[in-house]
């Protein structure tokens, strides 16, 4: 009670029993609380009070007229009746007009069986209706390939209006004409393009917003639930799978005030849609004289071992150019392996463990990464320096390469509460002006090549601002640099709030001075008295870094495992054999060119996939199919290093295999010690044995000198991975393939680059040339691109002809 | 008809002026208090409707999200969202008006041009409002507005009068 004491309380009786409530709160609230039902349709706890549908009518002594509970404050000394025959008539005439104009159709309604209005009907309502004239019909609108309308059952509460003023803070949907003729709509047949968008399908409290992927292909009732975490984005908001005959459905939100609250991204809602694509790996298939060919799991995964042991005990003098090598072993530079950050723990730390147990170090799921030279300083996992939930508690927060609200959309949601409630003063310096749904005190835009430099900029404001003497290694950066006003401003934000945060996003740590910009994004935390924090790519960094799924370290910052080379260095050297995992080396890694060519060279490649790829078949040797997603059991650690295990909720498709076990019995095969796992459970306990005394931290300690390379002249590409391209499951689920945000190859650039290269408004499309790549892409005048770089997104269909996301590009008329 | 009627797609600069003049009555911030008068400034300005363009226009104006201003346009009865005829004609239905024989002059009216209620003259001059509320002038009726004009006391002659002084 000693907490209940610093707030004024206030007590109530609601049916005989007393409550105490804190004062100024709703009825509502605190009947909820104290687990009694009232009904209500537009009443939602996450979304502003409107009152309308009037459902939620209690008795309240001494007041003229039934009150709405979701409108009326507690008030010491309020005697309030849910359940006299003065309330419950009040309920029922609401529930009689509500229904006037509904439709009975809840037979063929994808709401029947969970929907509020069909529960609330039961239990408030009459059976028989009064109403004998017309009933109102409203034609659909096409709001997109997402949800589906269905306007006739609307009961105008306003939820979803409220929504996307409230929480996608991008108003779409609104209620339109007057009176009877009053409706949801969109503005004259627009869709809808927010990222957070399918939420209104789990808000609508009747059928009139549906998902227009599962529509019609279960009832409620006929569904398993299984609880399960989002395998897309580093916030791991938790999800239910629902499951009818061991097909997936869909995939709602599971409430978790922590990390997602009662939302989730349209990515984690509608991604299950690529589990069914049409290119799943259903068998084994091995390549024979060029030809792939079905094979059994047993011969399968035989040959893997086979090769993965030929390759190993190749002799060294087949090999190319590993002389210079000392640091990694010679079995380093024979067999390497890619992992996708957004495998399981488990996945991640069995392919360390098998690759390390063959002596190799060279495992890496960095593979958008371009710069590691300041790898030896990273700190045991890059996190986000702070619970999820305090982002919505900011005062202000500097974000470096960074499109939170296409990246992680929820943690975007946390940062524009505290944009829009706590007038966060919230800045982004990235290499292209993105849209946010909230204000920015900041939105800086540079060319790419200029990032570091607009950086060190920043950093000389705050050194000047705290006084501290600039540390040797980023000195020579910070003292060329000259802070302007939107520079100084960032620093006095940041320096002036009691809880501020620097934040590097997934665009920084594939940029290609990515240890210039950690060493002096940190610097400004430091010295700003800021959080540091990092917003990672795919659903497991943290994951992958804490397993060892990195070439330098073993598990758990492990300094004495075996150590190899990263992705750049080893697809120069060209490895014997190579093992994927979940990897498309066309979309999922930065210098796929050179990747690619590597393992066109090696003489074998394992790739363990759910899913054919063209560039996989092309250089694949081997392909083992694995469970995806929903298919396996497994566990991820998310940004704030919350480790999260799941369950598999429906049987891999074919004949495919959950990862972890896969993994294992290739360590069987190949006579490794400790691969007698029976249950994921036991690998993710293996690990956590090595780990029990870590302490995150972000500080980096004896960083190397950061020196900013002169910017030339050339014109250099910049990129992003859009939402919908981030991993292989999401580029193949259907529906999100129509939306807006599924963004197709284009090169952006300023009118000024365009005006340089003599391409008028006539021109649509140029000839873009990427070292050995060259493509025919659609040209985007675009003042949100800076001057001195071209926006072509990778990871995208036709992206695979260019290189590197950060080379140099030769633009010219097509 | 739509030969007739021509559309507006963009604010002019005196409509801009006109909206300017609005928002200095209201807080900087809270530019959507001077929707409604923006939209009626426009739809002035289009000779009595409003179009999706115009509509996209005030949004992009006050700095509101379309849907918002759709929302208030399609709520108003003053707001015309459809093309119709230049000269804007409402009679007052409402039940002073009634008790007075509203429902005559109405049906005359609607003989005279040819049209029914909600609809445009095939030449472009005149539109018959679908249905317009109480205006406050019960002690003259049946009444009618002509373009924001109010004729009271109304007879098949003088509606007759009123009409063919419509250019």
């Amino acid at each position: 009670m000693s907490e209940v004491m610093n707030e004024e309380f206030v007590t109530i009786t609601v049916d005989g029993r007393e409550l105490q409530a804190p004062k100024g709160a709703m009825l509502i609230e605190v009947t909820d609380k104290a687990n009694i039902k009232v009904p209500r349709f537009c009443y939602h706890e996450k979304l502003a009070i409107s009152a309308n549908c009037r459902m939620c009518l209690v008795e309240v002594e001494k007041a003229p007229k039934p009150l709405p509970a979701c409108a009326t404050p507690v008030m010491d000394g309020m005697i309030v009746h849910t359940q006299s025959d003065y309330a419950r008539n009040a309920q029922k005439s609401v529930m009689e007009f509500l229904l006037i104009n509904h439709p009975l159709d809840c037979p063929i309604c994808d709401q029947g069986g969970e929907c509020e209005l069909q529960d609330v009907a039961m239990g408030y309502g009459q059976d028989v209706s009064e109403y004998v004239e017309g009933k109102r019909v409203v034609f659909d609108r096409n709001i997109g390939p997402l949800i589906t309308t269905e306007l006739t059952r609307c009961i105008h509460c306003t939820r979803c209006v409220r929504f996307g003023r409230e929480i996608a803070g991008l108003r779409e949907l609104g209620m339109t004409g007057r009176g009877e003729n009053s409706l949801i709509s969109t503005f004259i047949e627009q869709s809808i393009e927010s990222e957070m968008s399918g939420n209104v399908i789990d808000i609508c409290p009747v059928g009139a917003l549906t998902a227009k992927p599962s529509r019609f292909a279960a009832r409620a009732w006929e569904l398993m639930q299984h609880a399960s975490i989002a395998p897309h984005d580093c916030i791991g908001s938790n999800i239910f799978v629902h499951t009818l005959r061991g097909e997936v459905i869909r995939v709602v939100p599971r409430d978790n005030e922590a990390i997602n609250e009662v939302w989730i991204s349209d990515r984690d809602r509608f991604s299950y849609e690529g589990l069914a694509s049409d290119d799943r790996l259903t068998a084994p298939m091995i390549r024979e004289d060029g030809e792939w060919v079905e094979a059994d799991w047993d011969e399968a995964l035989q040959l893997a071992s086979a090769e993965i042991r030929h390759a190993l005990d190749t002799s060294a003098s087949d090999e190319k150019g590993g002389d210079e090598d000392s640091e990694a072993g010679d079995a380093s530079s024979k067999l390497a392996a890619l992992i996708s950050p957004s495998s399981t723990l488990e996945e991640l730390y069995l392919l360390q463990k098998l690759m390390r147990s063959l002596g190799s170090g060279s495992i890496d799921h960095r593979l958008r990464q371009s710069d590691f030279s300041d790898q030896d300083f990273a700190p045991l996992i890059p996190w986000l320096g702070q619970d999820i939930e305090n982002l919505e508690n900011i005062d202000a927060a500097l974000l470096i390469g960074s499109n939170t609200r296409k990246e992680q959309p929820i943690a975007n949601h946390r940062l524009r509460k505290a944009a829009v409630t706590n007038k966060a003063q919230i800045s982004f310096i990235n290499a292209k002006e993105f849209e946010f749904n909230f204000p920015l005190a900041n939105n800086i835009a540079v060319a790419q090549q200029q990032l570091a430099h607009e950086l060190a900029a920043v950093a000389a404001a705050a050194f000047t601002a705290s006084g501290e003497a600039v540390p040797s290694y980023i000195a020579d950066a910070v003292s060329k640099a000259t802070p302007n006003k939107a520079h100084k401003a960032i620093v006095q934000q940041l320096s002036q709030g009691e809880n501020t945060s620097v934040l590097l996003g997934s665009q920084a740590a594939m940029h290609p001075s990515f240890a210039a910009l950690r060493a002096l994004a940190e610097a400004i935390a430091v010295q700003t008295g800021s959080i540091f924090g990092y917003l990672s790519e795919g659903s497991n960094s943290a994951g992958a870094w804490l397993a060892g799924a990195v070439p330098h370290r073993g598990p758990c910052n492990d300094a004495d495992a075996v150590k190899g080379l990263n992705v750049s260095d080893w697809a120069e050297k060209a490895p014997t054999a190579a093992i994927l995992v979940n990897v498309e080396p066309e979309h999922d890694v930065a210098q796929s060119q050179q990747v690619i060519k590597a393992l066109t060279n090696a003489s074998s490649v394992i790739a363990i996939t759910a899913f054919r790829s063209p560039a996989l078949e092309d250089v694949a040797s081997i392909m083992l199919p694995a469970a995806a997603f929903t298919e396996t059991s497994g566990t991820c650690v998310n940004a704030e290093g919350l480790m999260q295990s799941f369950k598999g909720a429906n049987n891999p498709a074919g004949e495919a295999r959950p990862g972890w076990k896969i993994l294992r019995v290739l360590g069987n095969l190949l006579k490794l010690e400790g691969f007698d796992y029976v249950s994921s459970d036991q690998v993710r306990d293996e690990l956590r044995g090595h780990c029990e005394s870590i302490e995150l931290d972000n500080s980096i300690s004896g960083v190397a000198q950061v020196t900013l390379s002169a910017t030339g002249g050339s014109f250099m590409r910049a990129a992003d991975v859009p939402i919908y391209a981030a991993d292989a499951l999401v580029r193949r689920a259907s529906s999100l393939q129509k939306t807006h945000d599924a963004i197709a190859l284009a090169v952006s650039m300023n009118p000024a680059d365009a005006a340089r290269l003599d391409l008028d408004d006539e021109i649509t499309s140029v000839s873009v040339k990427q070292g050995e790549g060259s493509a025919i892409l659609r040209l985007i005048i675009d003042e949100k691109v800076p001057a001195g770089s071209a926006w072509i997104p990778m990871a995208v269909k036709g992206s695979e002809l260019l290189g590197d996301p950060f080379g140099e590009v030769v633009i010219e008329k097509a | 008809m739509n030969a007739m009627i021509e559309a507006e797609n963009t604010l002019s600069a005196h409509a801009c002026e006109e909206i300017d003049a609005l928002l200095k009555r209201y807080p900087a911030e809270q530019k959507k208090s001077a929707l409604l008068g923006a939209l009626n400034i426009a739809q002035h300005e289009n000779r009595g409707f409003l179009t999706k363009e115009l509509m996209q226009a005030v949004a992009e104006y006050l700095d509101l999200a379309e849907i918002e201003v759709y929302e208030v346009a399609s709520f108003y009865s003053m707001y015309e969202l459809k093309p119709v005829a230049r000269h804007n004609v409402a009679v007052c239905t409402n039940i002073s008006c009634m008790l007075m024989g509203s429902q005559s002059i109405v049906d005359h009216v609607e003989n005279k041009l040819g049209i029914k209620l909600g609809e445009s003259t095939k030449d472009g001059r005149i539109y018959l409002k679908q249905e317009e509320e109480c205006l406050a002038a019960c002690a003259g009726g049946p009444m009618m507005q002509v373009d924001h004009v109010y004729y009271e006391d109304l007879t098949a002659e003088k509606v007759d009068a009123i009409l063919d002084a419509l250019e």
